[in-house]
């Protein structure tokens, strides 16, 4: 098995391993940002080039440094290689270069969107990004539309990590729509409105790391961080069925697939990522439709797990008392 | 007078027509080459030293080596001849004089390397030119020449155009095969790379036009011979599609090696500067490659004359160098404004940018914005500091080389012109009046 050395810290992973997967290992600071890898969508990543990595030795065998920073997400790891990634102020000063430019064409409307709090282009410019801009000209602008009748597209703010449309080609059976046109006017589109109908098209949502694809049937309802995220889980024909709610009181604002630490969906089953399908996702809101498991714990830079259950230690729940689950979630 | 291994008969009356072409001793070659051992015309290749003529440079023999070659899974050819690159227009000169040039060469190839079946991939707006190669290969195959058992050798081989939708990042090789293959044109992340996985995951190899035409006079008179043309590791020669504010531009055969000024001067050339006006600065390689002033162009750093050859016009680095690349040479003499200039060049990387990218996809149109700007008069010092970070944060760190080709002009326009951004900046009224001003302000480095 080859082993790498990222920031001083050496592990050993499979072979054909990516240094982003062996970074994730390692955990913590180490870890280079990804926005646009997602580990289960097949060919995802090295579009953003947020992950970016400096190699300073290529392999035991080859152990020339390689010449330009590398995708950390498609690149895989090689017997020896050493790797810079927060040890590098160059590589870091690259990172910011590409974050700015994530950023110079978004509309920062974060006030009014409904991905603030759980945005992870907001963790990242908060990361690595400038405390002002330096863009000076009119910001690009496309319509918002209706993808399809659940999922609104506000394509200003899309970042084009195509990962939408890798769920469309790997989790649906039909993709209806894609990257239209070129360049810094390259757009998601569906040619047809609303035309995305599939039973697992709702995970597109999940997968977008910005507030470009949001849920309708949760629009301005309210924000993230005054939800209430609770497991929870029903027998579902279609899906795996387990969820995450995010509830205010006892109503039930949003359902979405339950992410790990990278925002990722984790997996239902072994290596079976838990997509959950659109009828869990927009037609189940009710409490009665689901076996409340317990409160669940976000672990994330941005506000949405800032204020987040300072009591829960305190917090004794019962599973089994549906009851009382309802009760703590209302209070 | 240099020697013309391609462009030998190309005033021939007819020549685009195979019997014409066949009269010059067209196809000869190939019948030389089904002869032969396919690894010992790859071998002659390797010995010719040939370097991709596409703009990197990379040498042929040694990439048709690399070709992967797993038992039952085709292998294919691909002929790059979507020729965009500001400056550059050589192949499509050869292809609308000497199709038939083209199709012997992707012959010989194909045999070479074991392909039943190839593809040129030609660029959208040359419409007329897909139709030119389309008749040729349609009298190549009622000759014989093409198709089944070409020749009575037995050898089956099928050759087909593909016209590209008319962008220039097809002409990146791993963009072309996702074109060729009927999708969106995005470069694809590599490795693999397309000698392992290309066209329809087989392995394939990508080569220019002009690369492909070099290998019949290389098949034709032995790699020996062909490496004995040219300088040092420039082997053979080399089409340069000359261009600007020349008094003869055109599209001219060199054997590498030919110094720069005689190439610019001489009466057997580009025959000097229009209206004998002073040179003021060269793009040698197409519109990617870093500009040069004239005193750079001309001699290198180190007081050498600089030659057209790979290795001479590289040296120095990007701090006093530049690259042959396509052989795009285009010329700017003293009344030409940089600014404006690097203003097109900009315009164009922030047009074709596939948009995959973050560097490339913001950071070109960005560029071009500030340069706008700055032509418009409302610049300021701190903007071409801004240019010069925003270029330094594109390259290298692009899925592909447009990135780089945007970053490279912006780069080496500041670093030889700045007095010319800054003039911009501090004296924007002077813009107006044009190229009067340059005169009257002494701008022009060989005035001052
Ligand atoms: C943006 C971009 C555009 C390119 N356009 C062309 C082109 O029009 N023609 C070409 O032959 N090579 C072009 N290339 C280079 C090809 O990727 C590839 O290197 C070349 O076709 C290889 O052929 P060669 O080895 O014979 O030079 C381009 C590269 C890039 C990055
Ligand atoms: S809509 Fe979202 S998921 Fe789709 S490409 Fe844009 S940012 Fe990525
Ligand atoms: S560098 Fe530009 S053209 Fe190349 S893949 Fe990236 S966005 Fe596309
Ligand atoms: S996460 Fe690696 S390039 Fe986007």
């Amino acid at each position: 098995m080859p082993k790498v050395t990222i920031d001083g810290h050496t592990i050993e992973v499979p072979e054909g391993t990516t240094i982003l997967q062996a970074a994730r290992m390692i955990g913590g600071d180490v870890t280079p940002p990804a926005m646009c890898y997602y580990s289960k969508l097949k060919t995802s990543g090295g579009y953003c080039r947020t992950c970016i990595v400096k190699v300073t030795k290529g392999s035991e065998k080859d152990p020339r440094p390689m010449p330009k920073p590398v995708a950390s997400c498609r690149t895989t790891v090689m017997d020896g290689m050493e790797v810079q990634n927060n040890s590098a102020p160059d590589l870091l000063e690259a990172r910011k270069g590409v974050v700015e430019f994530l950023l110079i064409n978004h509309p920062l409307d974060c006030p009014i969107c409904d991905q603030a709090g759980e945005c992870h282009l907001q963790d990242l410019s908060y990361e690595n990004g400038l405390s002002t801009s330096r863009y000076e000209f009119k910001r690009r602008e496309f319509e918002k539309i209706d993808i399809g009748d659940k999922i609104k597209l506000h394509m200003t703010r899309c970042i084009l990590c195509y990962r939408c449309v890798k769920v469309a080609d790997q989790v649906c059976d039909t993709r209806v729509h894609g990257v239209i046109n070129r360049g810094d006017v390259a757009e998601i589109s569906t040619y047809i409105e609303k035309a995305v109908d599939h039973d697992f098209s709702g995970n597109m949502i999940d997968v977008c790391p910005v507030g470009a694809l949001t849920d309708r049937t949760f629009r301005f309802k309210s924000r993230v961080w005054f939800t209430r995220p609770m497991d929870a889980h029903r027998d579902c024909k279609t899906c795996c069925g387990r969820v995450v709610l995010y509830m205010s009181g006892n109503e039930v604002l949003r359902v979405s697939a339950r992410k790990d630490q990278w925002g990722e969906v984790e997996d239902a089953s072994e290596g079976r990522a838990g997509w959950i399908c659109n009828e869990c996702r927009f037609e189940k809101k009710e409490l009665k439709d689901w076996t409340v498991e317990g409160p669940r714990n976000i672990d994330r830079h941005s506000v949405i797990s800032q204020n987040q259950y300072l009591e829960k230690k305190n917090l004794r729940i019962d599973v089994s008392n549906q009851k009382q689950i309802e009760e703590k979630a209302h209070n | 007078m240099g020697r013309k291994l391609l462009t030998e008969h190309i005033n021939v009356p007819g020549i685009r027509n195979l019997e014409t072409y066949r009269r010059q001793g067209g196809y000869e070659t190939l019948k030389k080459a089904l002869a032969m051992k396919p690894e010992d015309i790859v071998e002659e290749v390797k010995k010719s030293g040939l370097r991709g003529r596409g703009g990197a440079g990379f040498p042929t023999g040694m990439k048709w080596s690399f070709l992967a070659k797993p038992e039952g899974v085709p292998r294919y050819l691909v002929c790059n001849a979507d020729e965009s690159e500001p400056g550059t227009f050589k192949d499509r000169y050869m292809m609308e004089r000497l199709p038939h040039l083209l199709i012997e060469g992707m012959a010989i190839g194909s045999f070479a390397l074991g392909c039943r079946t190839s593809y040129i991939y030609i660029r959208g707006e040359l419409m007329y030119v897909f139709q030119i190669l389309q008749e040729a290969i349609d009298e190549a195959y009622a000759a014989g020449l093409l198709g089944k058992n070409i020749m009575g050798t037995g050898w089956d081989f099928d050759l087909h155009v593909h016209c590209g939708g008319g962008a220039y990042i097809c002409g990146e090789e791993t963009a072309l095969i996702e074109s060729l293959e009927g999708k969106r044109g995005n470069p694809r992340i590599k490795p693999p790379f397309p000698a392992i996985r290309g066209v329809w995951d087989c392995p394939t190899v990508v080569n220019n036009v002009e690369s492909i035409m070099a290998v019949v006079p290389i098949v034709r008179d032995g790699g020996e011979t062909y490496a004995s043309i040219g300088i040092g590791k420039s082997t053979g020669t080399k089409l340069i599609s000359a261009c600007g504010h020349l008094k003869k531009p055109g599209v001219y055969e060199i054997e590498l090696g030919v110094p720069v000024e005689e190439f610019i001067y001489s009466d057997e050339y580009c025959g000097g500067i229009r209206n004998d006006k002073k040179l003021k600065a060269v793009v040698a390689g197409g519109s990617s490659v870093p500009v040069l002033p004239a005193e750079l162009i001309l001699k290198t750093a180190a007081g050498e004359p600089r030659l057209m050859s790979y290795e001479s016009l590289a040296e120095g680095g990007f701090a006093s160098g530049t690259m042959l690349g396509s052989g795009g040479f285009i010329v700017m003499d003293e009344d030409t404004s940089i600014v404006k200039n690097l203003w097109t060049f900009t315009r164009f990387y922030h047009h074709e940018s596939c948009g995959q990218c973050s560097p490339c996809r913001e950071g070109t149109g960005w560029m071009e914005k500030i340069l706008h700007k700055i032509l418009d008069g409302h610049g300021t010092l701190s903007d071409v500091d801004l240019l010069w970070d925003i270029q330094s944060k594109i390259e290298g760190k692009t899925i592909c080389p447009l990135g780089d080709a945007a970053a490279w002009p912006v780069a080496s326009a500041i670093r030889h012109f700045r007095h010319e951004f800054e003039e911009y900046v501090r004296n924007p009224q002077a813009i107006r009046t044009d190229h009067h001003y340059y005169r009257v302000n002494n701008l022009s480095p060989e005035l001052a």
